[in-house]
């Protein structure tokens, strides 16, 4: 009976074992090399999602001086700094103002074949290390109508918007035998066709800012989530040992 | 001067009188273990997601349009939003936690038997009730999960025969979830299924009350009484039980705070990732999963090949569960008195429950699938064997009075 009670504990573990193998499978992803703490980086990340993404993708759940307030501008560094749009009025976007962004959806769905996605909690959908990898993975393929493709995001309309400080790249590719027995076309290796303005060190550098801000805003109350979560812990801490000594002064009786 | 009052009051309203049948004066067996705390945490957490629902409801717009909006600028732009937000979402989970947990201790000490055989139903119920209301509950953020999540539940009732597409249609009120589907649902998750809730939270107490707490040892402390007709072994819940439960709600609000404050994504598992993006009818998701709570019965639903047959055996294997009390026909209640057999039944029980939570979360492969089936056979192979097992069960004497 112990037997088969550990082979079925056995079976099962492996099972739970092999689930967590799987969730965490997929293309191979670059570790972003994020950190919330260091505002710098936020604000440089701010400064490239603002220069780069924000012309054609929102972030309209997000408030520029939610940023300003946050990582440390005054509302009118904030406005000289991310806010490029003007309201139908004409006016300067306010800085309290959500990050919508200028260009029209219709047109949108027309040049890239695809809706844009709002860009303001995409770190909680796809995961910093996913973005970090995107960003950086962009290769020359004339099968693609804008001869660009991307080993995380394979077949993306989205072209390749930093190109011109990362370069251009190509993408080598190996076969090797799988495990089943077929062939497979496995990524190898990135060589530069064309230099950009940056190096490979310093680009990397870039996008990890623009990951680790895009990582603050899906979720811009995570420090604060945490350090009053700590004090919630002490509260309760203390409360438990008072009320345990409630506990047995009443149960003294008892038995 | 309070003493007068309350005699103005208990001359109109029998408030001392409820105040002692229910705590004062409720004498509950005096060996409660760790597993007894389950019940009292099971009511904190309905306050909980009541008052941090309340506080939603004031600020969620339940509108296609703009639902996936609202909840972000709960999370940002109202003041402790997000906190009330993690804690409802926490709280989902939390419930079932201690909803499984109170379950299991009914299960190990025969609780559900007689005369308790209506305190299990109006619980399994509760479960029922709790079940329908967490469904509705998660497409309200509106995000991918929600949709896709509620796309593949509901039309699961288009497998019946006849009714089938017409009860989907009803359901919905629309040919696909949308805008529709979001408002009733939100009507219902705020208003009817709380209501259906509380009330059968009071009918579950009521009952237990009536016929008085089990134990651990699973004697019933009625049978010893004194000249005063108060159970020897029994103890007032309050202060006994009440200053004891305090203990056991903080213990239980710091995991439920670690949770809150450090990780209230779950990993994905709590709020999954793909519910970050909007819903979106054009575009499935590549993997649909319901939240872990339902992953044993969406397991079992997968493991059947035949979709109306996977309803069925869906339904039949949270049916089963209100049968208990008929299904074991052992006399005897705690573990601690019955047979091997019983014990090893109830191993392979948690194990098969857990093991199909686990493979409802995974995507459907023929080996996993095959897994699924085993477990799936050992979940209902738990009820048919207590059924033929439990009547000539080798069991212990059961003391007549509790000494540990």
């Amino acid at each position: 009976m112990k037997q088969l009670l550990s082979v079925i504990l056995l079976g099962f573990s492996s099972l739970v074992f092999s689930g967590l193998v799987m969730a965490s499978g997929g293309a191979h992803l670059d570790h972003a090399p994020g950190d919330l703490t260091d505002t710098e980086s936020l604000k440089r990340g701010a400064q490239a999602f603002a220069d780069n993404c924000l012309s054609c993708h929102s972030a309209d759940y997000m408030r520029y001086n939610r940023i300003g307030r946050d990582l440390g501008w005054t509302d009118i560094e904030v406005s000289d700094k991310l806010i490029n749009t003007r309201g139908a009025d004409g006016e300067k976007t306010k800085v309290g103002e959500l990050m919508k962004v200028a260009m029209n959806n219709d047109y949108a769905s027309v040049a890239f074949g695809t809706k844009i996605p709002g860009l303001t909690v995409i770190a909680r959908a796809k995961g910093g290390d996913w973005l970090y990898t995107y960003l950086r993975t962009f290769y020359l393929d004339d099968s693609r109508p804008m001869g660009m493709n991307n080993l995380a995001f394979p077949d993306v309309g989205m072209p390749h918007v930093l190109w011109e400080k990362q370069g251009l790249q190509k993408a080598v590719f190996k076969t090797e035998a799988g495990t089943d027995g077929n062939e497979h076309h496995v990524f190898e290796k990135m060589e530069i066709v064309q230099a950009g303005t940056m190096s490979v060190e310093e680009y990397d550098a870039y996008v990890g800012d623009l990951v680790n801000f895009m990582v603050y805003m899906g979720e811009p109350m995570q420090l604060e989530r945490r350090s009053l979560g700590i004090k919630v812990l002490i509260f309760l801490f203390i409360f438990a040992i008072v009320a345990y000594m409630l506990k047995k002064e009443y149960w003294k009786d008892v038995h | 001067m309070f003493k007068s009052l309350m005699t103005w009051v208990d001359d109109r309203f029998p408030a001392t009188k409820m105040w002692n049948e229910h705590l004062a004066e409720y004498y509950a067996p005096k060996n409660f273990n760790f597993w007894y705390f389950f019940g009292s945490l099971a009511l904190l957490v309905l306050v909980i997601q009541i008052v941090s629902g309340i506080f939603l409801t004031m600020h969620y717009k339940p509108d296609g349009a703009i639902a996936f909006a609202s909840v972000e600028y709960i999370m940002r732009d109202v003041p402790y939003g997000w906190l009330i937000r993690y804690i409802h979402s926490t709280g989902a989970t939390a419930f079932f936690v201690v909803v499984y947990l109170h379950m299991f201790r009914g299960l190990m000490y025969g609780s559900f038997k007689k005369p308790r055989e209506l305190v299990w139903l109006f619980g399994m119920f509760i479960y029922l009730a709790l079940m329908a209301e967490a469904f509705m509950g998660y497409l309200l953020p509106w995000g991918q999960m929600s949709f896709w999540g509620a796309q593949v539940i509901i039309s699961l009732f288009g497998a019946l025969p006849i009714i089938g597409e017409p009860l989907t249609l009803w359901i919905r009120g629309d040919f696909v979830i949308s805008d529709a589907t979001l408002n009733r649902f939100f009507a219902l998750h705020v208003i009817a299924l709380p209501i259906v809730l509380l009330g059968l939270v009071v009918a579950h107490i009521i009952a237990l009350h009536e016929v008085g707490s089990n134990n651990p040892e699973g004697i019933e402390i009625k049978k010893n009484k004194d000249e005063n007709g108060i159970p020897l072994d029994g103890i007032p819940f309050h202060p006994y039980y009440s200053v004891k439960d305090i203990v056991g709600v903080i213990v239980f609000l710091m995991f439920f705070s670690l949770v809150l404050f450090f990780a209230p994504e779950g990993g994905g598992y709590l709020l999954e990732h793909a519910n970050f993006i909007p819903s979106d009818p054009l575009k499935t998701p590549e993997h649909i999963a319901p939240v872990w709570y339902f992953t044993p019965f969406y397991a079992i639903l997968r493991a059947v090949p035949d979709k109306l047959m996977g309803v069925i055996a869906m339904g039949a294997s949270i049916v089963v569960l209100f049968l208990l009390p008929w299904i074991d026909q052992c006399k005897v209640k705690s573990i601690r008195y019955r047979g091997v057999s019983f014990k090893i039944l109830l191993v392979l029980f948690v194990i098969s429950f857990v093991a199909l939570g686990r493979l409802g979360m995974l995507p459907a492969t023929p080996f996993l699938t095959m897994l699924a089936q085993i477990f799936s056979v050992m979940y209902f192979g738990f009820f048919i064997a207590l059924y033929f097992t439990s009547k000539n069960e080798k069991t212990k004497p059961v003391p007549e009075r509790i000494t540990k």
